[in-house]
């Protein structure tokens, strides 16, 4: 029987690497429903989880799956669910039940073409804002976007601390390339893995109320079964967490579960910047488009253009303090994206036409061009 | 400096382990790194398949493989689907026994009978252990030692011994097609 951290260098794929990285992680149960290319996650969870004493159950269905995660959280099991375009569709009601009840849990999409049953085995990143605004009503929620194997490891289990911290469904927003390629992962030992737990209570029961939250906005919680009276519901509730159908409750609970996640902003916003110190034109990407016009800014770069990356690692919360800085001193950005343009939305609203920004379009179906970036990225620095 | 290598050949000739295993050997064994990546979809179910191997002294940016150096080629539906790769300073190993190869291409064609030399050990199956044999004798992109560690590292331990015969096999053979051609 292998124990929960393989320590050690290992040759798997990105969703194998996922899996492995919530177990180090914690998380000891998993419910789901495997569909491509997301089923390598499912497939792994299945043979892991009884060997470091989890559960991993099969649901009916994606919306079964989402609602078993939350259950499972709600009664202190670190829970985990994957899935890809379809089944994040269906997800989408219990995503948002879980950022009412404030229910830590990650939820995994391994990217492909859509919209409906789209490209089962073919790479998309067209789920970026259905991320942010999927399911109905208002909320934050943060969301991670892998570049390799290794990541899906490391942001797996950051996923999961940014989850028991806030309190909220983390999203890694992966992609079938990510999702299905091969390379070397690195575990560390367990102890060099730093894990963060949920804030628990720390007065009596009698005292205890739900969702009061403390200065950080974030209430501590106590879990089913140990002694506190837990209510929880999807209806917009007081502190207590009872039901509360008026304009007070949702005045007092609504901007909170956003405020509690752009308060921390700072704290939880990741990017990676190369070759941006002296950059005029700046390639905004992520995940695997991110790796693919590294080539595009190097060709740049030989043509005495001064192109830089900006690596988004979390797309949500989208870093809007960041882009506006850069955007006072360069010339100008180029959005390459596997969508119709997504991300680029954001690009712009925070550059807010101090200069020009380009989307360029990947429609999904095949890795993007590193020369169609390239020649974006020539045409915006004449 | 990249290097490029693509497998290629039908669903269960263990075409997509041959790629795992060698960009294994890189990563893990050879101190490169390494990004395997394999053809998915219907055409991965019984008919062509292929796996890809890109090898880089720094990060592998470009997953894919776009102008090989090294192609194994197995069946010859994949010659087919694979051709265009195919052309001059690209290596490909063949089994002759199961593809036809045009010269003219300007490529350098190794055969390697890696189907009988399997049979010959008693198990089909171990023919893309014999094509990695002969890899790592026409190749030195993945120092030997790093291949045939990566390969017992793989498999069964049951099957260990016999897939190290069918690696050393492999590599004698193409070690002995490519005096031949020098000569």
């Amino acid at each position: 029987m292998r124990g929960a951290v393989l320590t050690g260098a290992h040759f798997m794929n990105g969703d194998i690497a996922a899996a492995e990285g919530a177990i180090a992680a914690g998380c000891r149960f998993f419910a789901g429903y495997p569909i491509t290319p997301a089923t390598e996650v499912t497939e792994r969870m299945a043979e892991r989880l009884p060997e470091v004493n989890g559960r991993y159950i099969q649901m009916e269905d994606e919306i079964g799956s989402m609602a078993a995660i939350l259950g499972a959280s709600a009664a202190g099991m670190k829970s985990m669910t994957s899935t890809s375009g379809p089944g994040f569709s269906l997800m989408m009601e219990n995503i948002g039940l879980g950022a009412m009840m404030e229910i830590p849990c990650v939820v995994l999409d391994v990217q492909r073409g859509g919209p409906s049953t789209g490209l089962p085995t073919l790479v998309a990143q067209q789920d970026m804002m259905q991320a942010r605004w999927g399911s109905h009503g208002d909320y934050a929620l943060v969301a991670y976007c892998p570049n390799s194997p290794q990541e899906m490891f490391n942001l797996a289990i950051q996923a999961f601390n940014t989850a028991e911290k806030y309190r909220i469904p983390a999203l890694i927003m992966a992609d079938e390339s990510i999702g299905h390629m091969t390379e070397k992962v690195v575990i560390p030992e367990q102890g060099a893995i730093h894990l963060v737990g949920r804030k628990k209570p720390t007065v009596p029961p009698e005292q205890y109320v739900p969702f009061r939250p403390d200065e950080d906005l974030i209430p501590p919680m106590a879990l089913a079964g140990e002694g506190y009276f837990v209510r929880m519901t999807g209806l917009t509730h007081d502190e207590y967490g009872r039901p509360a159908i008026n304009l007070d409750a949702q005045t007092k609970l609504i901007p909170r579960l956003t405020e509690k996640i752009h308060k921390h902003a700072s704290d939880i916003i990741e990017y990676e910047e190369m070759q941006m110190e002296d950059a005029d034109v700046v390639v905004v990407a992520y995940g695997i488009t991110s790796r693919c016009v590294r080539r595009s800014v190097e060709l740049a770069r030989k043509d005495g253009v001064r192109a830089g990356l900006f690596r988004l690692i979390t797309a949500w919360p989208f870093p809007e303090k960041k882009v506006k800085e850069l955007a006072s001193r360069v010339k100008a950005f180029v959005v390459p994206e596997i969508n119709l343009g997504q991300m680029v939305l954001e690009v712009e609203r925070a550059v807010a036409g101090r200069v020009p920004v380009r989307s360029v379009t990947y429609h999904g179906g095949g890795l993007p061009s590193p020369e169609l970036t390239y020649k974006t990225i020539i045409e915006v620095a004449k | 400096m990249r290097k490029e290598i693509r497998f290629t050949g039908f669903g269960g000739q263990g075409i997509i382990l041959s790629g795992f295993i060698y960009g294994k050997a890189a990563a893990i064994f050879g101190g490169k790194n390494a990004t395997m990546t394999q053809s998915y979809g219907p055409e991965a179910r019984g008919g062509a398949c292929s796996s890809d191997v890109v090898i880089e002294d720094g990060p592998v940016s470009f997953p894919e493989v776009t102008a090989p150096e090294i192609m194994v080629v197995m069946s010859r539906d994949a010659y087919n689907t694979h051709k265009k790769l195919i052309r001059k300073g690209v290596r490909v190993f063949y089994d002759q026994d199961l593809v036809q190869v045009e010269e003219g291409l300007g490529a350098e064609f190794i055969p390697i009978p890696s189907l009988k030399i399997a049979e010959g050990l008693g198990k089909k199956i171990v023919a893309n252990i014999v094509m990695l044999g002969a890899l790592a004798a026409g190749s030195d992109m993945v120092p030997k030692d790093a291949v045939k560690q990566a390969i017992l590292s793989t498999v069964p331990p049951a099957t260990k011994e016999l897939n190290e015969k069918a690696f050393e096999a492999g590599y004698a053979q193409a070690k002995q097609v490519l005096e031949k051609i020098k000569a």
